[in-house]
């Protein structure tokens, strides 16, 4: 230190220099702070608007208007021989017998032109709920019985405020009379919402107040059963071969590279695939769950693979070494020490992949699931639709009730979604350990 | 290795063997025209749960797809039905017999009107096929009389039409893929071209230059490809009271409270004036029976009885109700008697 003023001063210099900086980085790491917390709130913002407009459009979905008829089942009308066969109870125009009580009601409507408006407050379905409760129980045969039948899905709009009462009446679907008659319907409680159990209970229709979504849902179900049941234990064993016993080799190189490009292959092309392949090849039957879960299984294996392959590989090389110390074959030491290790993570990874083809249309469109499928499937083998394709063709409908049965298929379909993230948060707590 | 040869042989036998194939099918397989799919639907529902048959399983294909799936052989494994909303072309029905489908049943199960509608709000524009066509090709003839053609200039409907509102022309409609896009290229699009006599003379010389004038629609915005989903069509004409908008009738009948239908040449889309055919813009719908089947799939006659059925088809049957426009008296005696023969088609 030969000149140590000069030394002090310089000191001094870039001290002050580093203060007089200081208000300045300061500044922009509130900046960069604030970008950030930016970026998260836009997110959120989007998310938020998402929901809104889903859930606000779509709960009234969960309710559905229905209408109280007292029906007389007239025994001639029914079964005139009384033999009480099922064929007999089965092919009974019980319609006939919804009219007439809806005739009963309102007995000066008399024209040609209004009977078939009032015949059209009631939904198509009634005649369908009726029989199946006379053929639950003949018995009822020759009394009176009062139902709950679902209304048409016009006075449903109308009850719900989906329709403008004011417009001029050329325009409105319901015309003056018919909304006379439903006034008087609500007035004697005869008209109320009740909760939408068939929006639950049944499959497709055509008539958005008897569709429900069992029949996509248990579609759903039954495809990512089999998606499960066949990608989780191929996934798991082709990732622990390659992490931990395959050679590193050109030929691994080659497979891992493959891997890594099938996970971002189009899932239309999967589809495609499974079209050529399973049906023409193996001549599976189309749109079947056991089709789309085959499909959806190509589709999600790379994702499981790199994540079950990056789960094992997060487990530290001391465990193994460990285990091969005391004796234990490389087989004991995967199975028993590193694969356990490793499990939450390939889970983890695996519910990803479900819930990504949870949500695939794409290929389904390709092997015959985006289809009308009324019938709720049984099996594997029965022809089913999926969720998100209820939802397209949902929001494909003329019929503008099935607006908010769209928004609330979404919503379930989100539940569904939230469900099986959940389970993979809890697994991931349940069963992960930190090193 | 030999493990590997037993397995690759036990795969290959289950690719040959009629294993895994289907031996049989109890229900109704149908694909076919996005068109048809709204009514067929409704009547596979009634049917399934008036009758002890499984639903009909419908696919919504298009009427070219249906066609090629229906055509690709006799079995279980191919649809019985196809939907379709144009007549099936001779080189389709060629195609079918060289794949063993000898004996295809048609029936027509009415008509279908295609819309040009506005928003309530809108002008109320009277349009005639040939506005609609110089407004929306893409190379029209010269306004300056020549017999040349140029890049489409419109701008406004008045520049079309002096008679029309100084109005931007923006139209709605579907893209090339959907089966409504090839009735409106067909139905409007083809007939205002030919409202102009050098171009139809072009029609005999060089059909190919024809087409390409006639069908090709302008990329310069003024039509706007708003996906296959008619009810976005619906929600953004009530947002834009200038824009027009092409979908199907049904559309419009579900909807008469925010869109209106325009007359094309003075007639309005009206049910009436499908079904007679004083509308000039509708098609005709069909179905195609596969007839080696009828016997083979349980529920079949049946299921075509339903759909023939007056209160089905007729003129107060549930299908009118969704807006099919059905088929005049005689037409209808004479499908309904050449499907109970189950004449197949020449």
């Amino acid at each position: 230190m030969t000149n140590p003023t000069k030394a002090s001063t310089e000191g001094a210099s870039s001290f002050a220099r580093v203060q007089a900086g200081m208000a300045r980085r300061r500044a922009a790491e509130r900046r960069f702070k604030l970008l950030g917390r930016a970026a998260v709130g836009i997110g959120l913002l989007f998310l938020a608007v998402l929901l809104t407009s889903i859930v606000s459009r779509g709960y009234t979905a969960f309710w559905q208007t229905e209408m109280r008829l007292d029906v007389v089942l007239v025994a001639d009308e029914i079964d005139p021989e009384g033999t009480r066969l099922v064929d007999t109870l089965h092919k009974a125009d019980y319609s006939a017998l919804i009219k007439q009580s809806l005739r009963d009601m309102f007995p000066e409507v008399s024209s040609r032109r209004d009977r078939f408006a009032l015949y059209g407050l009631v939904s198509n379905g009634a005649a369908f709920d009726l029989r199946d409760r006379v053929m639950a129980d003949p018995s009822l045969i020759g009394t009176t019985v009062s139902l709950w039948v679902p209304a048409d899905d016009d006075v449903d709009m109308l009850m719900k405020g989906h329709i403008d009462r004011e417009g001029p009446e050329a325009d409105r679907r319901i015309k003056d009379t018919t909304l006379g008659w439903i006034d008087q319907l609500e007035a004697d409680g005869r008209l109320a919402l009740r909760f939408n159990t068939a929006f639950f209970t049944k499959g497709d229709s055509r008539d958005p107040e008897l569709a429900g979504i069992r029949g996509a849902l248990m579609g759903t179900i039954f495809t990512l059963v089999v998606t499960l049941a066949l990608s989780f234990p191929l996934g798991v064993a082709a990732a622990v071969y390659l992490e931990e016993f395959a050679p590193k080799n050109r030929w691994t190189d080659l497979i891992e590279v493959n891997i890594n490009n099938l996970a971002a292959v189009p899932s239309i092309v999967f589809g495609l695939l499974g079209l050529a392949v399973f049906i023409n090849v193996f001549g599976l039957p189309r749109s079947a769950p056991l089709l789309g879960g085959l499909v959806l299984t190509l589709m999600t294996l790379p994702t499981i693979i790199i994540a079950s392959r990056a789960a094992l590989k997060s487990v530290p090389p001391s465990i193994r070494d460990a285990a091969l110390g005391i004796g234990a074959s490389p087989m004991q030491a995967t199975l028993f020490h590193v694969i356990p290790l490793a499990l939450p993570g390939m889970l983890t990874g695996t519910i990803i992949g479900m819930a990504q083809a949870l949500g695939e249309t794409a290929p389904l469109l390709m092997i015959g699931m985006v289809a009308f499928i009324a019938d709720v499937p049984q099996g594997v083998f029965d022809p089913a639709t999926a969720l998100p394709v209820q939802i397209y063709l949902w929001a494909d409908s003329p019929e503008r009730a099935f607006v908010e049965r769209t928004s609330a298929a979404i919503m379930v379909l989100l539940a569904f979604l939230a469900l099986m993230n959940l389970v993979a948060v809890l697994l991931r707590k349940r069963f992960e350990r930190r090193w | 290795m030999k493990k590997a040869a037993l397995a690759l042989a036990v795969l290959s036998a289950a690719a040959t063997s009629p294993v895994f194939a289907q031996s049989s099918r109890d229900y109704i397989s149908i694909v076919g025209s996005s068109t048809v799919y709204p009514f067929a639907t409704v009547v596979a529902e009634q049917f399934g749960k008036a009758t002890k048959f499984k639903t009909p399983k419908i696919e919504s294909t298009g009427s070219g797809g249906g066609i090629k799936l229906f055509c690709a052989g006799v079995g279980v494994q191919h649809p019985d039905i196809t939907n379709a909303s144009r007549a099936i072309k001779k080189s389709e029905l060629e195609q079918c017999a060289a794949n063993g489908v000898k004996e295809v049943v048609e029936v027509k199960i009415g008509y279908d009107g295609l819309s040009v509608a506005e928003s309530k709000k809108g002008k109320e524009m009277q349009l005639t096929r040939r506005d609609l066509f110089l407004a929306l090709a893409k190379q029209v003839p010269n306004p300056n009389g020549t017999q040349t053609l140029v890049d489409n200039p419109y701008k406004t409907w008045k520049d079309v039409n002096a008679a029309l509102p100084a109005v931007k022309i923006e139209v709605l409609g579907p893209p090339p893929t959907s089966g409504t896009r090839d009735a409106f290229v067909e139905l409007v699009m083809d007939h205002g071209c030919e409202s102009f006599d050098f171009i139809k003379a072009m029609k005999k010389a060089d059909k190919k230059a024809f087409k390409a004038t006639c069908q090709t629609i302008r990329e310069d915005g003024a039509y706007v490809e708003a996906g296959e989903n008619d009810n976005l069509i619906v929600q953004k004409l009530d947002a834009n009271p200038s824009a027009l908008g092409i979908f199907g009738f049904s559309f419009l009948d579900q909807n008469r409270d925010k869109v209106r239908g325009l007359a094309i040449e003075g007639v309005q889309p009206e049910f009436e004036t499908i079904s007679n055919g004083s509308y000039p813009v509708s098609r005709p719908l069909f179905f195609y029976v596969k007839k080696a089947h009828v016997e083979v799939i349980p529920g079949m006659k049946e299921f075509i009885d339903e759909f023939l059925s007056k209160k089905a088809m007729g003129n107060e049957g549930y299908l009118a109700e969704r807006g099919l426009i059905p088929l005049p008296k005689d037409e209808y005696a004479a499908v309904a008697k050449s499907v109970k023969a189950m004449e197949a088609m020449k």
